[in-house]
């Protein structure tokens, strides 16, 4: 009985460590995409600011609330604008900038079709 | 005439693209915030300055009245500058001053107050800087004028001449 409790208290601590460790690659995750708005070309993680410092916390905070990722950069986003993503998401304003690629990459293919379609001809 | 249309599609398209990239340059590339948008302001839960007393934004604005929030703290130089402003703005009996102490020490913020005298009517306290990013605001100083539960004006720095005009002008 008493190695079952041993038992239970290491799964129970490891089972903790691995929940922070979750938490903090999130973290990680959501603070590298976050650009560091008083820093020149710096991400939030990257960045020893007071901001970037601020956001840390806040995102920390906002991920032990339960709070999802999107939600977090749905937040950021309400406060200081679409710049603070560094990956800007599909809007109004960014359309073009995810559909181009797209676009040439079927045009391409339609040119070279085309050019094997006439050499073969 | 059936060889020309492949070429003419590909120069269309190049102009069309070179047109777009050409335009994107000629904008500008440093970052400009948005200072007069009408925000609601935020919600939030704070320590009052140099108490326990924990505080509900909710109780501090109230409708029909201007605020002005100002984030400060006594290690910032232009907080200094911009304290003579501020005195001159705690005359102004329509408007409320609310400061909110930025990551910053009780007894080095009691004699920045000390020394420079105290416009605020309420100080809250900010200890993490997470009040501040509520706010949406970059750093120290910064302000913010109320009305009606929406923020009306952003001033990012220090308050300066103008901008104690613009306020001046805003609450009459």
């Amino acid at each position: 009985m008493k190695l079952f409790k041993y038992l239970l208290a290491i799964f129970f601590v490891l089972n903790l460590n691995s929940l922070n460790a979750q938490e903090d690659s999130l973290q990680s995750k959501i603070t590298k995409n976050l650009r560091c708005l008083i820093c020149q070309g710096q991400s939030v993680y990257d960045s020893d600011s007071e901001f970037a410092d601020s956001i840390k916390i806040l995102v920390k905070k906002k991920i032990s609330e339960g709070e999802s990722e999107k939600q977090i950069y749905g937040y950021l986003k309400d406060k200081y604008g679409e710049w603070i993503l560094y990956e800007p998401q599909f809007g109004k304003k960014t359309y073009f900038l995810w559909l181009l690629p797209i676009l040439m990459f079927v045009l391409g293919g339609a040119i070279i079709l085309k050019i094997f379609y006439l050499k073969k001809n | 005439m059936k060889s020309k249309t492949l070429p003419t599609f590909l120069i269309t398209i190049f102009i069309i693209i070179f047109y777009i990239f050409y335009k994107g340059l000629q904008n500008p590339n440093i970052y400009t915030p948005d200072v007069n948008i009408k925000k609601d302001i935020p919600n939030f839960k704070t320590k009052v300055f140099d108490t326990n007393n924990i505080i509900n934004s909710n109780e501090i604005f109230k409708e029909n009245k201007f605020y002005l929030v100002n984030i400060w703290a006594s290690w910032c130089a232009p907080c200094r500058d911009e304290h003579i402003f501020l005195m001159k703005l705690y005359k102004q009996k329509n408007l409320e001053i609310i400061g909110i102490n930025y990551k910053d020490k009780n007894d080095n913020a009691k004699s920045f107050l000390n020394e420079l005298s105290n416009p605020y009517k309420l100080i809250l306290s900010d200890q993490d800087g997470t009040i501040a990013i509520e706010w949406g605001a970059y750093g120290v100083p910064e302000t913010f004028l109320v009305y009606e539960r929406k923020i009306i004006k952003k001033i990012i720095g220090p308050i300066n001449n103008n901008s104690l005009l613009e306020i001046q002008k805003l609450i009459k």
